[in-house]
């Protein structure tokens, strides 16, 4: 069945078909629609929805109802997920499955409601404080957005670690039409889920017929908190291994590819066809993850002598990952606005055409 | 109260269930250890064991897991009553109650107490206030009396600078959620008593699917507050007990 939808609620639905049954969350523009969605829905299937007090109390919510066993996610925007840090920080030193989704707003501090993709190195190197890793997935159409929240949440009980949605405004308010199961499809789904939710070995539902599950981040003994940590970056090694997505478009032949991920790689593809059209070879690769990074297909093309161009709604963030991968081999530009200003297809193209010069002067 | 003491007694002499057969880390004279053996009496006494998960607080009694005999959840500081919520609503027939001392549930977790207890959940919150905080080694809790010194009020507590000792219990129990609230003291074999047939009428109302409610637990800190354990039992009984008066400070229904 095809629907139109916006984003927000595109992300609610998916959390819906993964068998979410718990949401806990606090009012924040650009991402109130998906709230509303959910506190619908959680009382259409039965499930649990807390406008709670705080973005604290939600994280910690969203903690109690993940060590029961439930699927479980909050959502805000840029302020409410520095709010959540703590809770998100203990949700992986007590090894609990969540989904956060950010719908990041133009900061620092409150900055407003305009689109931004400020929140890059709080998402992707930890957010607070301890060593560890998020999953990020960066969507950049509803559909995607629909189907990566669907994902996120058997990620996020395999591995058991919080898995986070990084959006921007745009995303959470425009419409696009998806396809969405049926209602029977939908139960179907959900009931296998939740048969799945109880088979959580390690959740808190009584020590009935077994020792009794700590839930805990908290370790003294001397060497004890380090072979935790072990356990835990082994599980992070194993997602750069295997989580890695990312798109790439128009690279065989191109000179200079274009690096940029959520709206802002929508407006890189607009600037490439463009491009293309005056005859620039130019190419795109699109991190959907952010976290594990595409280091090594960025890599593999510097060591191809190709050029990049990064654009973000930022003063320059994910490039830092993009030079890393790049190991100096390559030239890397740099295109971004902040403050809730979009880069438009025509000062991309403009970039692409001073890059394109120089390179052919070279 | 001679039958309840000869079962108090009783019960000493007996294998508590709930409760692991380990070295506790308290100090000597720590009401810590009475509570967790207490709590554990009723949940052996009531049968729920199987049925029961705790949330620890960060605080001395972060460790309660290490005694407790059954499932338990850590929780950020200030925070278990928003993570007994979360599991509360998984888990709506287990019995779910946090465990929090002054700091954790008057100070840095006001907001989360206050909001659990205006909804009215249906868990049991066990409140330790021995006025003073205790894991980072004696500074001034929200709880401290005036004058009282502590390492961050070596002066003694001065309600210019520091305001005031602050009443959780009267303070929550204005909110229309609340179905039961009562404050106890760990000072005499008595008031022990009182204190665990205050945990067990909690347990019991919950159990009865009627709500809220929370025990405020006076109990002593000797190590931090520089007096031998019996020296601080009398100074839970004349310094504290006349500002926070013991007693049922809210009770809506009969909980039989």
């Amino acid at each position: 069945m095809k629907v139109l939808i916006s984003g927000n609620e595109a992300i609610g639905e998916g959390a819906i078909q993964a068998g979410c049954t718990f949401y806990a969350g606090y009012p924040i523009t650009p991402q109130n629609e998906l709230t509303a969605y959910m506190a619908k829905m959680m009382s259409e299937i039965g499930g649990t929805f807390i406008q709670a007090e705080s973005e604290l109390a939600a994280i910690n919510m969203v903690f109690g109802a993940s060590a029961a066993g439930a699927r479980a996610m909050t959502s805000s925007s840029s302020p409410g997920i520095s709010l959540k840090q703590e809770g998100i920080s203990y949700l992986v030193g007590c090894e609990l499955p969540a989904v956060i989704v950010n719908m990041m707003r133009a900061g620092p501090g409150l900055g407003n409601i305009t689109p931004a993709q400020g929140d890059y190195f709080q998402a992707t190197k930890g957010g607070g404080h301890g060593d560890y890793y998020l999953i990020v997935f960066a969507p950049n159409s509803v559909e995607e957005a629909f189907e990566l929240q669907k994902q996120a949440f058997d990620l996020a009980d395999r591995y058991r670690n919080p898995v986070l949605i990084l959006g921007d405004g745009i995303l959470g308010q425009m419409m696009e039409a998806i396809t969405i199961n049926s209602q029977s499809q939908r139960t179907s789904l959900r009931s296998k889920q939740l048969t799945t939710n109880s088979q959580k070995h390690w959740a808190l539902t009584g020590c009935k017929n077994r020792q009794p599950n700590i839930i805990r981040s908290l370790f003294l003994k001397e060497g004890v908190l380090e072979k935790h940590n072990k356990k835990l970056q082994k599980k992070f090694a194993e997602m750069q291994e295997k989580e890695v997505r990312y798109e790439k478009i128009n690279i065989e032949d191109a000179e200079v590819i274009l690096i940029a991920y959520g709206t802002m790689s929508r407006i890189c593809r607009g600037a490439m066809q463009r491009a293309r059209k005056q005859g620039i070879k130019i190419g795109l690769i699109r991190p959907i993850s952010l976290w594990p990074f595409p280091y090594s297909v960025i890599k593999e093309m510097a060591c191809l002598n190709k050029r990049f161009l990064v654009v973000e709604m930022s003063y320059g963030q994910m490039v830092e990952d993009v030079r890393l991968a790049v190991e100096g081999k390559s030239k890397v530009d740099f295109y971004g606005r902040g403050g809730g200003v979009i880069p438009q297809e025509k000062e991309i193209l403009q970039k692409i055409n001073q890059i394109s010069k120089c390179k052919l002067k070279t | 109260m001679q039958t309840e003491d000869l079962k108090l007694k009783m019960m000493a002499q007996e294998k508590i269930k709930s409760l692991r057969n380990v070295p506790m880390h308290y100090c000597p004279g720590c009401g810590h250890i009475i509570v967790h053996r207490l709590i554990c009496e009723v949940i052996d006494e009531l049968d729920i064991r199987e049925q029961v998960i705790g949330v620890a607080p960060v605080g001395c009694a972060v460790l309660a897991y290490d005694y407790w005999n059954f499932d338990v959840a850590e929780a950020a500081h200030g925070r278990p009553p928003a993570v007994a919520t979360g599991i509360k609503k998984v888990e709506p027939d287990k019995i779910v109650f946090t465990y929090q001392g002054d700091g954790d549930l008057a100070s840095i977790g006001t907001a989360e107490i206050i909001h659990c207890a205006n909804r009215g959940e249906n868990i049991s919150v066990f409140f330790i206030n021995n006025a003073i905080y205790g894991m980072t080694g004696g500074q001034m809790a929200p709880t401290t009396l005036i004058g009282q010194s502590t390492t961050t009020t070596p002066q003694g507590r001065d309600i210019k600078r520091n305001g005031y000792p602050l009443k959780v219990c009267e303070l929550l129990s204005v909110l229309p959620g609340v179905v039961y609230i009562e404050r106890v003291a760990l000072n005499s074999a008595d008031n022990i008593i009182k204190t665990k047939q205050a945990i067990k009428k909690s347990f019991q109302i919950q159990m009865k699917g009627k709500g809220f409610s929370l025990i405020e637990i006076l109990s002593s800190c000797p190590t931090n507050w520089g007096l031998s354990p019996a020296e601080a039992l009398k100074w839970v009984e004349e310094k504290m007990i006349p500002y926070f008066p013991l007693g049922v400070i809210n009770y809506k229904g009969n909980s039989d």
